[in-house]
């Protein structure tokens, strides 16, 4: 394993194609390559229409054949989605079969959905895949990150069914399917294999929530079973959490259900340097993918061209990886590598004073 | 219980005697430390040999819980030890234990192995509830000496211990589909809430950060939430915010000296008293325990780990640190401050000279080396 490693850190190209996903037929939708491809763009609250923007650009002088339709978020409560998304939205993502996603800040409280919730509860988005690896160039505490979030995205504590029993006693259920837990296991072990990795780790609190978590681990073993390539384990949050922290390269994929999966992989991002630099893809059931950036709205930087892109655009290249062209997100992907190593170009957010559009302009000049 | 303590100062007298021909070594090394602060003035009776309920438990357990007992017969603390076998796989706590605690009001437990996915309930988890061990501590911060990736962490994690996700209500709806509930009630949020600031006031501590992921579920964490808010009010000298779990993780790795006190509920307290343990040095060496209103229960910190697999069992290699700073935490409990300071002392002296450390810390010392040194370097 460690000359696999030395290997890949030899090239940026090799890192391109290893790490980043590649979906295989089934799971994906095939592209062709004469007419545009249309995709929904959601640039989002806050920094969102900026880094949005960048994308755009980025896309047009690499000449990628994406057309985009823009969809904003309103600002009244639609009947028929409970949210502030339009039925329109979610009709033109599934229509598309492919989207971007930029941040959309949730309110705090009582009312109605969350915004997130609803694409994936709407858009039936299973998997939430987050790639975690060590940017070369950008050195934080951990170095030689190479890890892959799996997460189930649609139950498990996230169902929002909350209930007040009596005055001062409330009740939140966490439900945990084996549909759903079938589901996300064979995405994951069919990642595992697609993109060339060797170990897939559950993660769960089976010890405590016996029967929950325990019928994820029984999913996930029963799909290990037809892989029997990949090595398989299993292992308790709190000691997962502890080995991340002592020493990340223990892990290589990781597939958990909603809520560990949520904190999991918000800790592999601060491993690796933060929200800010993390792809994340959401897919879901007949091929769709939604890429999106995970990091937040960030309003106090809101149209001050200070914001960090390259979550955006990385994201941006899973979805291209989605599409089968190849070739234009390698070209993508290792001109933001090749401009965060060179460090000429950093935005403020990675030490450096740049701006979005400089940073933007120069990611399209290593193209 | 007048001729056990009659016992103890004959051998104290006769062990000092011997003990003042041979110098200590390690003491050079820090001797500012051993100037004496301000004199505790005890009640008579205060010495009194007190009775502590012991449960070595599985794995590792036996090892540091016998380390513990050697430094503290060195030390001649005024503590003697009441042992009762409890292992994972029983089915509940015996009741003579659970007599024992509530008789002597103080334990000190190694890990209890609990079988994964079905059969048996978690032993740690039923001693808890029984007990009603409200809030579980853990004291996460950098020993001077040992490298680490980051500096400058003083971090105590509360956690609410008896009820949230750890309910254990679970069953089948339909075959294939499981539900669990999460139970959060004011009166439990509440006093975990009073506890944490009540430490942070007892402590000098100058911030309490609530943990919580309110955006998602509302009603749950929400209710958390304003029973926390309302007693930060009561307490309007330590300053108070909220953190949402997953951007409390994240904050952990890159920028974990902004924490001070966290106060949480039930499963996220085990995550982020883990992830703040791992960041500190490690779980073996992070002390902690369970306190309710008449019992406590002291423990190595964080849970993982506390149990060890086969291997170091076999070469007798556990890291002690973690549970005998969990003792000095327990003697401090039970007032006797002054061999909680020199326990503490030594510990730390050992760790800060490198030597004998085990496997987790980055040594190849095994358990009873480590023990030795501290003994060595006790003053």
């Amino acid at each position: 394993m460690a000359v696999r490693r030395l290997l890949q850190r030899s090239s940026i190209n090799q890192i391109s194609s290893r790490v980043l996903p590649s979906f295989s037929h089934s799971f994906s939708s095939a592209a062709s390559p004469s007419e545009p491809i249309r995709a929904t763009l959601f640039p989002g609250d806050g920094i969102g229409p900026e880094i949005a923007e960048s994308v755009k650009q980025v896309f047009n002088a690499a000449g990628v054949p994406i057309e985009w339709e823009e969809h904003f978020v309103g600002d009244k409560v639609d009947p028929r989605t409970e949210s502030f998304l339009t039925w329109e939205s979610l009709e033109s993502v599934r229509r598309n079969g492919v989207g971007l996603k930029g941040p959309m800040a949730t309110p705090i409280g009582k009312g109605h959905r969350s915004l997130n919730l609803t694409l994936r509860k709407e858009l039936g988005l299973y998997a939430n895949v987050r790639p975690c690896y060590s940017l070369p160039g950008y050195k934080t505490r951990y170095d030689g990150v190479d890890l892959v979030t799996i997460r189930e995205n649609t139950e498990g504590e996230y169902s929002g069914l909350e209930h007040q029993v009596v005055r001062g006693v409330v009740e939140s259920l966490k439900i945990i399917t084996r549909q759903a837990s079938l589901r996300v296991a064979k995405y994951a072990f069919h990642y595992a294999k697609t993109n060339g990795r060797q170990r897939v780790s559950a993660i769960h609190k089976a010890n405590i929530m016996r029967k929950t978590d325990g019928l994820f681990l029984k999913c996930c073993r029963e799909v290990a079973e037809k892989y029997p390539e990949i090595t398989y384990e299993e292992v308790i949050i709190d000691n997962c959490c502890m080995m991340l922290v002592k020493n990340p390269a223990l892990f290589d994929v990781l597939v958990m259900p909603n809520l560990y999966g949520d904190i999991i992989s918000d800790l592999c991002a601060g491993l690796i340097g933060g929200l800010g630099l993390t792809p994340s893809c959401n897919i879901g059931e007949g091929g769709i993918a939604l890429a999106e950036a995970v990091h937040g709205s960030a309003p106090d930087i809101a149209g001050k061209n200070l914001a960090n892109p390259t979550a955006l655009l990385l994201s941006s290249v899973m979805m291209l990886r989605h599409l089968k062209l190849s070739d234009k997100a390698d070209q993508i992907h290792n001109a933001i590598l090749s401009t965060i190593a060179e460090g000429k170009y950093r935005t403020v957010d990675l030490g450096g004073s740049s701006s979005t559009t400089d940073f933007t302009k120069a990611v399209c000049d290593h193209l | 219980m007048a001729r056990r303590g009659l016992l103890l100062l004959r051998q104290f007298l006769r062990d000092s005697a011997a003990a003042s021909s041979s110098p200590l070594p390690l003491r050079a090394l820090a001797s500012a430390e051993s100037r004496r602060s301000v004199t505790y003035m005890p009640r008579p009776g205060d010495g009194a040999p007190r009775a502590v309920t012991l449960i070595p438990g599985d794995g590792i357990g036996p090892l540091v819980t016998g380390a513990v007992r050697q430094v503290m017969e060195a030390m001649h603390a005024p503590v003697y030890f009441e042992t009762y076998e409890v292992h994972g796989a029983m089915d509940t706590v015996p009741s003579e234990v659970i007599e024992s605690i509530r008789k002597n009001k103080v334990c000190l437990k190694g890990g209890l192995a609990t079988p994964v996915g079905g059969g048996v309930s978690s032993l740690n988890v039923q001693l808890r509830k029984e007990l009603d061990l409200y809030a579980s501590l853990v004291n996460c911060f950098n020993l001077p000496g040992l490298p680490t990736r980051h500096q400058n962490v003083d971090i105590v994690v509360i956690r609410e211990n008896t009820e949230g996700e750890y309910s254990g209500l679970e069953h089948e709806v339909v075959p294939g589909v499981v539900e669990s509930l999460k139970v959060m009630t004011k009166f439990c949020s509440e006093r975990i809430a009073k506890y944490a600031f009540e430490y942070a006031y007892l402590n000098n501590r100058k911030k309490v950060t609530a943990v919580h992921k309110a955006n998602i579920m509302k009603l749950a964490d929400g209710l958390f939430l304003e029973s926390c808010r309302e007693v930060a009010t009561k307490y309007p000298v330590i300053k108070y915010d909220e953190i949402i779990v997953d951007n409390c993780c994240m904050q952990l790795v890159s920028k974990p000296e902004q924490f001070d006190v966290m106060v949480t509920p039930n499963l996220y307290g085990n995550l982020v008293a883990n992830t703040a343990a791992g960041i500190a040095g490690g779980t073996g060496v992070m002390p902690g325990g369970n306190a309710g209103q008449d019992h406590a229960v002291f423990e190595q910190g964080a849970s993982a780990g506390n149990v060890g697999n086969q291997k170091i069992v076999e070469l007798k290699k556990a890291n002690p640190v973690a549970l005998l700073l969990s003792s000095a935490m327990m003697l401090r409990h039970l007032q006797f401050p002054s061999f909680a300071d020199r326990l503490e002392t030594a510990v730390k002296r050992v760790i800060l000279e490198g030597k004998y450390r085990t496997k987790d810390l980055g040594g190849v010392s095994t358990t009873q080396e480590v023990v030795d040194a501290v003994i060595a370097a006790l003053d």
